[in-house]
């Protein structure tokens, strides 16, 4: 062998030993997100599971110094507050992803479409001192203007996707319905719609998912709230975020027990409704991509 | 006229109720895009305007100004805007490279079964609330921090200012990782979006070359992607800045600029969140609300300056 050779083995030698370490980078990189995860998830299920207990659930906090006492007012708040705002968010959000897929030039369309991206990317406690500002001050706190927070904060996502769904439609469908001569609407409600139902229905899903941990935007608008158990939207309601958030900073152990376990609950909440709706959004769209 | 001549009456009816139906849908449903776009006017234009009064007091030197003294009613927002740009900065410089190297691991390495289980479970990480994240942060990662990472960065580089003095629980260093963890996820599962967008005839004429994995990704599939990446980072960066929540549960809350990270800090963001309780001027909140508005045009600029560019070097116009 020449020296020339010599030198383009060992050229290709160092080529591959470069190759292998980058590409060990990127396995590492993975590897320590998924790490993370697993840190993150299983801390909160060592310290939350064994503060878990049916008193979470059933009964109100106690007064300072006592021991027990549980959070219902703050499931049944968060239920109250995404419950309403995905109500305002789920047809305000179908209807402006129809506008823009199905109905609006292609200009308008853009604009709505970045404003609504604009709008998702918003920090959500910004969202939370706009609402401050127009609605709480002079006025008071109360839930409704919580739920308002989270409305807004859902309506981007719930929009978005729904677009994303209706593009899927095939076009023949829409075609087949407009040449039998049957009208926009009719086409839309009746043909387009139904087969995006899961899709939507999904979409929401993962939006409520995300409100349901949402803290910022009810700071302001929603925290000031008292013990009891309650679903009136014209005072504060306490929420889920809210009382891990308060009860992460209390010097008070068993406060600071109960909160984990009540991430513990979020977590699982969380994290199963979005697997869940994301392996849903996955088929709908397989299915619709096939037909 | 159309319907004169229709002798059908059920036909004309169904054409009139067609006619009313489209209208119907047709304004329902630009009422609500427009409302969705009126919104955003709204947001923008009632921060502007609660901020007035803080506007009005300090002018544009609030940016500026280092003060957060309620008894004095003097306000402004440098100590934030340091901590956050520190912070922000520093979350994505660790974040970054992760992001694109999960990105490239997902697109090009992985086998299909792994990469749908390591997909999701990163997908997962971005669904992990942020208060959770803060908990995690208090409970765990502080003390972490300040019982190994802060000593151990310390006998390395203590001679540096920035990782001098007395390790704490909470503080900048904290947060800087919480922050990295949160936008980890978001900006690979963009980057991935892109990386998935390249030929595969550009990827497969590279390796006919003769290329490794490497020299492919470097020459072909980071070139073509470049705008798109910078793009990812830019929406990281602003998710960064934006957060408020699990910044306040670890950075410390402490006014003034922070020399080293192991000191607390505080941003704007996680600044406006401990405030929720406490505003006692109407000045004060008019300054809260200034800080909002300053997170609000830099949440603008790097929402639309990511449009800008991902449009420009859109796969396929590239090149």
């Amino acid at each position: 062998m020449t020296a020339s050779h010599l030198a383009a083995g060992s050229r290709v030698k160092r080529r591959k030993r470069v190759d292998f370490a980058v590409q060990a980078g990127w396995v590492l990189a993975s590897a320590i997100a998924v790490a993370v995860l697993a840190i993150v998830t299983g801390s909160v299920l060592v310290r939350g599971v064994p503060a878990l207990n049916g008193d979470l659930f059933t009964r109100t906090p106690v007064t300072f110094g006592e021991t027990g006492g549980g959070i219902a007012h703050a499931f049944v708040g968060s239920l109250v507050l995404v419950g309403i705002g995905a109500a305002m968010a789920l047809p305000v959000g179908v209807l402006s992803a129809i506008y823009v897929s199905e109905l609006a030039d292609r200009r308008v369309a853009r604009v709505v479409t970045i404003s609504l991206d604009v709008l998702n990317g918003l920090p959500s406690i910004v969202i939370g001192i706009f609402l401050f500002a127009l609605l709480v001050v002079g006025r008071g706190q109360n839930a409704f203007i919580g739920s308002l927070a989270l409305a807004i904060i859902m309506l981007p996502l719930i929009s978005r996707s729904t677009q994303e769904v209706l593009a899927l439609v095939p076009s023949h469908l829409r075609e087949g319905s407009l040449a039998l001569g049957v009208s926009r609407w009719r086409t839309i409600v009746g043909v387009i719609l139904p087969t995006t139902v899961s899709g939507i229905l999904t979409a929401t899903t993962l939006a409520v998912a995300r409100a349901a941990g949402e803290t910022a935007p009810l700071l302001f608008t929603t925290s000031l709230f008292g013990n009891d158990v309650s679903g009136d939207v014209g005072h504060a309601l306490a929420s889920v975020p809210v009382v891990i958030f308060t009860y992460s900073e209390a010097p008070d152990p068993h406060l600071n027990d109960e909160a984990w376990a009540a991430a513990f609950v979020l977590i699982v909440f969380v994290l199963v409704t979005s697997l869940l709706s994301r392996a849903l959004l996955a088929r709908s769209r397989r299915k619709l991509e096939r037909g | 006229m159309d319907v004169a001549a229709s002798p059908c009456a059920p036909a004309s009816r169904r054409r009139l109720t067609d006619r009313i139906g489209d209208l119907a849908l047709h304004v329902a449903s630009a009422a609500a895009a427009f409302g969705g776009v009126a919104v955003l006017g709204l947001v923008a234009y009632r921060v502007a305007y609660g901020a007035w009064p803080a506007i009005r007091t300090f002018g544009i030197s609030f940016v500026w100004h280092e003060a957060w003294n309620p008894v004095t009613s003097r306000f402004g927002a440098l100590d934030f805007l340091y901590g956050t740009a520190v912070t922000s900065f520093a979350a994505v410089l660790i974040a970054g490279p992760l992001a694109v190297a999960i990105a490239l691991f997902l697109t090009e390495l992985a086998p299909p079964a792994v990469r749908g289980v390591i997909g999701s479970l990163v997908e997962m990480l971005a669904a992990v609330p942020s208060v959770v994240l803060g908990l995690w942060g208090i409970f765990v990662l502080g003390p972490f921090v300040r019982d190994h990472f802060d000593p151990w960065l310390h006998s390395w580089f203590g001679r540096m200012p920035l990782f001098s003095g007395t390790p704490q629980q909470a503080g900048m260093l904290p947060a800087i990782l919480i922050l990295a963890i949160m936008i980890v996820p978001i900006t690979a599962s963009v980057a991935r979006e892109l990386l998935e967008a390249v030929p595969s005839e550009l990827k497969e004429g590279a390796y006919g070359l003769g290329l490794t994995r490497w020299e492919m990704v470097r020459g072909v599939v980071l070139p073509y992607t470049r705008g798109g990446l910078v793009a990812a980072l830019l929406l990281g960066m602003g998710r960064a800045v934006g957060e408020a929540i699990a910044v306040t549960q670890v950075i410390g809350g402490f006014a003034g600029i922070p020399t080293s990270l192991f000191q607390p800090g505080d941003t704007l963001a996680s600044r406006i969140a401990a405030q929720y309780q406490g505003a006692v001027s109407n000045l004060h909140v008019a300054s809260i609300v200034y800080l909002a508005l300053i997170l609000l045009v830099f949440a603008f600029l790097t929402n639309v300056g990511a449009q800008v560019i991902v449009r420009r070097f859109e796969p396929g116009k590239a090149g």
